[in-house]
C-alpha cells in the first residue's frame, strides 16, 4: 500500500481526511473518484493485508495457543496490530473508580483501523431507528430519514459485497432484487436454533455479513455505481475484479489476504490510490484542526510519529473520521479564540451522549450436538444466522423502550488453545476417557448475544483530562460512563430468552448468570458512536444531516460521532452510507462555491 | 465487533512485575503449594495475584510487542526462552501422557510435543501465564515428592497403574479430600493446558473430529446424516 512521508505531503490538497477506517476509507473513495485531491492521514503504521494477514495458520504456530495477551488481546491472529484497550503510548481515564461507571476504548493504529478486524455484520438501521424519539419520546431524532439514505446503503452493499437474505421483517429492511451476496447455508446449530425458536416466536434467518459468497459481477456494478463515468467504472471494475469470492475457511477477524471480506485497506483504499487522487501519510498523529481567520478550517497540525517533529498540511475542507472518541478528542484539543472549548463546539454539546451497544451473553451446552460426525463448519468466517429484535409491537410491556438483536456462535471451529471439556462435564477423566469425552462434547456448547440499543443519556460522555497527556503530550480523554435502567432491563430480558431458547433446544445454561451486572462495560462492544451528533438545529446539535458541522462549514464528521442513536443494528455500514452521501453533498457544495 | 463466545482459557489482567524470591527447601515449597491452593481460586486472574512464589523462579523475558509479525509459523522458545527444570519437564512429560496417552483416537501427548508448548506458557511474560507459572512449577514439584513418598520413585519412573492411583486422588477436585484438594487444583489447570495444546494441533483435531482450514469453492453445510439426526431441514437452499 502505497505512502508518502509526511515531509511530502506539502501541496495543498482539497480535502484532508483524518482517519482511514471505514468512514475515512468511503469519504476517500468517494472524493477521489470524483477528482478531489485528497490526503489521508492515519495515526498508525501502514498495513496491507494481501501480504500480512495469516491465512491458514493454525494455533500451535502461535505463542501462547493464539490465546489472547496484553499485546493482542483478541488473540495473536487477529488483525488487530498496534491497538487494544491499553496502548502504553496513548493512556485514557475514568472519572469513576468504579468498573461499571468506566468505558473500554478500544483502538486500532494501523491503516484501515478497526475495519481490518471487524465483525464484518452489516445490518441497515430500519425506518424506526432515524426516529426513535418520535416513536416513544425518549433520546434524539435524526434529522434525516431512511428514504434520505436508502439508495446510499444500497451502493456500499453493492461495492463492498453483503451476503444476506430479504425477509421483509419489521424495521429490518429489505435491499433491492439482486443487491445481496446469497447466504452461507445453516450451520448444525444454527439450525437447531432456528427450528426451537420458532416456538418461541423468535425469527432466526440469515445474517447480513460483508462476506463475498461469490464474486462481485464488475462487468456490471460499476456502471450502477458511477453511471456515465467510464473513468470510475475502470477504476472500480477493477479493484473488484482484485477480490475473490470466499474459500471458506479462516476466520474472518484475521483480515482476509484475497479480499473476499470487506475491510478499508482491500476495498475502500486501492481504488482511491488507483484514481492518482490521493495520498496517505502514515504515523500521522493529529494534535488539531487549524482555524484559518475566515471561521473555516484551513488543515491540520499532525506529529510526525516517525521523527516526533509537528507537521501542518493545509487543505479547503477536513473530514474527521477518527473514531468517535477520537475525534472528539480532536475537536476539543482544537481551541481557538473563536472556539476556546474546540472547534465547531459553540453548543458545547462535543463529546456529549456517546453510545455503545447494550451487550450480554448466554452460554448452553446442546446435548443433539453432541457425538456428531466430523464435517467442515468452518463456513464463511463469522456467522450466518441471528435474529433481529422481533418485538417491536410489545415494547410498553417489556418495560424497556428499544430492541436487540441475537447472534449466535454455534460452530465446529477450530478448536485447541482452550480446555474442550470443562471439568464438570469430564467428572475427573483423564486419559482415553478424556479423549473419548472431549470429543463428545466437541460442537455442543452454543453461545447467544445481546446486541441491544443504548438510548443516549447525560452521564455518557467524554472529555479533555485537565493533567494527563499522551506521549506526543495531547491532552488525553477522561471518559464517563453509567448505564440507564433500560439498557439493564433489556440485558434482563436477553438473559431469560436465551435461558428459555437454550432449554427448548433441550440443553442446559452453562455460564453463570450474574444478576445486575450481567451488561458488559461500555465500549466492550467496540460500537461507540455519537459524541458530536447531527440534528436540525444548530442549539442542540454539533452537525447537520450531511455530517456538516453547522459552525464550520468545511469540517465535516464521517465516523460514528453523528449518531444521535445507536439501533441495534451494528453501525459500520450506517458509517459509510453516511460518509458516502456526506461526500456527495461535499463534493456539490464545493462546486456551488458553498464550503 | 462480534465476539466469539467461547470463554478465554485465561483472563487478561494488568500486568504485574514478578519480583525475585528466594530458593527453599522442597519441603517447604510443597507446604506453601498446599497451603496456599487450598484457599484460593487457581487461576482466576481476579482472585489470584501474581504474587512471587518461594522456589518459583521469575520471568525475565519481555512478550511479543503489539506489532509482531503475523503469518509466520513460531515454535516454542522461539517469542521467550523455556524454563521449566530438566526434572520438571520429565514429570510433565509423564503426566502429560497420562492424560492424553495414544489411543484408537491419535497419539499420546508426547508425540506432539504437548509440553514444549506447556513450557512456554509457564514460562511466558503475561499476567496470566505468571499466574499458571505459580501452579503448575510447584505442582509438578509436589506430584514428585507425592511419587517419592508413595513409591520411592519420582512419578515419571512409576509404573503407569501407581501413576493412576495418584491421578485418581487429584483428577476431580469436587471428589478429592482436602488432602488432595491442592493437587486436584494443579491437576485441573495442567490438564486444560495439556489439552490446549494438544487439540491445536493436527493430530488433535483429527481426535476431536474437527474438518476445516482448508480451501473449498463452496461450503456444503451439514450433511443429510446431520440434519436428519437433529430432526432440521437446511433453510439455505440456493447453493
Amino acid at each position: 500500500m502505497l505512502t508518502i512521508t509526511a515531509e511530502e505531503a506539502t501541496k495543498d490538497y482539497d480535502v484532508i481526511i483524518v482517519g482511514s477506517g471505514a468512514g475515512g476509507g468511503q469519504m476517500a473513495f468517494t472524493l477521489t473518484l470524483a477528482s478531489i485531491k485528497c490526503l489521508m492521514l492515519e495515526a498508525g503504521r501502514v498495513y496491507d493485508p494481501v501480504v500480512e494477514t495469516p491465512m491458514f495458520q493454525r494455533r500451535d504456530q502461535a505463542p501462547l495457543l493464539g490465546n489472547s495477551t496484553p499485546d493482542k488481546e483478541f488473540g495473536f491472529h487477529d488483525a488487530t496490530i498496534d491497538g487494544g484497550w491499553q496502548m502504553e503510548a496513548e493512556p485514557y481515564t475514568q472519572a469513576s473508580d468504579k468498573p461499571e461507571e468506566q468505558f473500554w476504548w478500544w483502538r486500532a493504529r494501523m491503516l484501515g483501523g478497526r475495519t481490518n478486524h471487524w465483525g464484518r455484520i452489516s445490518l441497515r438501521n430500519g425506518p424506526y431507528d432515524f426516529k426513535p424519539k418520535s416513536r416513544d419520546g425518549l433520546g434524539l431524532d435524526w434529522p434525516i430519514d431512511y428514504h434520505e439514505i436508502e439508495a446510499y446503503y444500497t451502493r456500499v452493499e453493492q461495492l463492498i459485497g453483503v451476503y444476506g437474505s430479504n425477509e421483509g421483517l419489521e424495521n429490518t429492511p429489505d435491499s433491492p432484487d439482486g443487491v445481496l451476496q446469497p447466504p452461507p447455508k445453516g450451520r448444525a446449530g444454527e439450525l437447531l436454533a432456528q427450528k426451537h425458536g420458532k416456538t418461541l416466536g423468535i425469527p432466526i434467518i440469515p445474517i447480513h455479513r460483508a462476506v463475498l459468497t461469490q464474486k462481485l459481477d464488475a462487468d456490471r456494478l460499476p456502471a450502477k455505481l458511477f453511471p456515465g463515468n467510464a473513468w470510475a467504472q475502470k477504476i472500480v471494475g477493477d479493484s473488484m475484479r482484485a477480490r475473490a469470492a470466499c474459500f471458506w475457511a479462516t476466520p474472518c477477524g484475521r483480515g482476509c489476504s484475497t479480499g473476499a471480506n470487506y475491510q478499508s485497506t482491500t476495498v475502500h483504499l486501492p481504488p482511491a490510490l488507483a484514481t492518482g487522487n490521493l495520498d496517505i501519510v502514515a504515523n500521522a498523529h493529529v494534535r488539531e484542526v487549524l482555524l484559518g481567520a475566515d471561521g473555516k478550517a484551513s488543515g491540520v497540525l499532525f506529529i510526525d510519529k516517525t521523527t516526533g517533529k509537528d507537521v501542518q498540511v493545509n487543505a479547503k475542507a477536513v473530514v474527521l473520521a477518527a473514531s468517535s472518541g477520537e475525534t472528539v478528542r480532536i475537536m476539543l484539543n482544537s481551541k481557538s479564540t473563536l472556539f476556546p472549548d474546540g472547534i465547531a463546539n459553540g453548543s458545547g454539546l462535543v463529546g456529549k451522549y456517546i453510545m455503545d451497544t447494550v451487550g450480554t451473553s448466554l452460554q448452553g451446552q446442546i446435548p443433539a450436538l453432541e457425538n456428531l460426525p466430523p464435517y467442515n463448519e468452518d463456513g464463511a468466517g463469522g456467522s450466518h444466522f441471528y435474529a433481529p429484535w422481533w418485538l417491536y409491537r410489545q415494547a410498553e410491556k417489556l418495560g424497556f423502550p428499544r430492541g436487540y438483536h441475537i447472534e449466535m456462535g454455534a460452530t465446529r471451529g477450530m478448536p485447541g488453545g482452550g480446555n474442550p471439556l470443562p471439568d464438570d462435564l469430564g467428572a475427573g477423566a483423564y486419559g482415553a476417557r478424556y479423549k473419548q469425552e472431549a470429543r463428545r462434547y466437541y460442537g455442543s456448547f452454543m453461545g447467544f448475544a445481546c446486541r441491544g440499543e443504548m438510548i443516549p443519556n447525560d452521564n455518557c460522555f467524554a472529555e479533555l483530562d485537565d493533567t494527563v497527556k499522551d506521549k506526543w503530550g495531547v491532552p488525553v480523554l477522561k471518559w464517563h460512563w453509567k448505564w440507564a435502567e433500560h439498557e439493564q432491563r433489556m440485558c434482563d430480558h436477553a438473559e431469560q430468552t436465551f435461558r428459555e431458547l437454550i432449554e427448548t433446544m433441550g440443553g442446559t445454561v452453562r455460564s453463570a448468570t450474574t444478576g445486575r451486572n450481567r451488561i458488559d462495560p461500555g465500549g466492550k462492544i467496540i460500537h461507540e458512536v455519537g459524541g458530536a451528533i447531527m440534528g436540525s438545529d444548530r442549539s442542540t446539535s454539533v452537525c447537520n444531516g450531511y455530517n456538516q458541522t453547522w459552525e464550520v462549514k468545511n469540517l465535516f464528521l464521517v465516523d460514528g460521532t453523528p449518531f444521535p442513536s445507536n439501533a441495534d443494528k451494528n453501525p459500520t455500514l450506517t458509517i459509510m452510507a453516511l460518509a458516502w452521501r456526506a461526500g456527495d453533498y461535499l463534493v456539490d457544495q464545493s462546486n456551488k462555491g458553498l464550503l | 465487533m462480534s465476539h466469539d463466545f467461547q470463554e478465554p482459557e485465561s483472563l487478561s489482567a494488568t500486568p504485574i512485575i514478578v519480583n525475585q524470591a528466594p530458593r527453599l527447601p522442597r519441603r517447604t515449597v510443597v507446604k506453601w503449594f498446599v497451603a496456599v491452593a487450598a484457599t484460593l481460586q487457581l487461576g482466576d486472574a481476579h482472585v489470584f495475584g501474581a504474587e512471587p512464589v518461594p522456589g518459583v523462579p521469575p520471568v525475565l523475558a519481555t512478550g511479543y510487542g503489539s506489532d509482531p509479525l503475523l503469518n509466520r509459523t513460531y515454535n516454542p522458545g522461539d517469542s521467550w526462552p523455556l524454563t521449566l527444570s530438566r526434572i520438571q519437564r520429565v514429570a510433565a512429560i509423564a503426566l502429560a501422557d497420562v492424560i492424553l496417552p495414544a489411543d484408537n483416537l491419535g497419539p499420546a501427548a508426547s508425540e506432539v510435543r504437548v509440553i514444549d508448548f506447556v513450557d512456554e506458557w509457564v514460562s511466558a511474560p503475561y499476567p496470566a501465564q505468571l499466574l499458571d507459572r505459580n501452579i503448575v512449577l510447584p505442582g509438578l514439584d509436589w506430584l514428585d515428592a507425592e511419587a517419592t513418598g508413595r513409591f520411592g520413585r519420582v512419578f515419571a519412573a512409576l509404573a503407569l497403574e501407581q501413576q493412576q492411583t495418584i491421578c485418581d486422588d487429584i483428577c476431580f477436585e469436587q471428589r478429592a479430600t482436602d488432602e488432595f484438594k491442592a493437587g486436584a487444583r494443579f491437576f485441573s489447570r495442567f490438564r486444560s493446558l495439556c489439552a490446549a495444546a494438544y487439540y491445536a494441533t493436527p493430530e488433535g483435531w483429527e481426535a476431536i473430529g474437527y474438518v476445516g482450514n482448508q480451501p473449498s469453492l463452496t461450503y456444503d453445510g451439514p450433511p443429510d446424516e446431520v440434519l436428519t439426526r437433529l430432526g432440521v431441514e437446511q433453510t439455505v437452499m440456493h447453493r
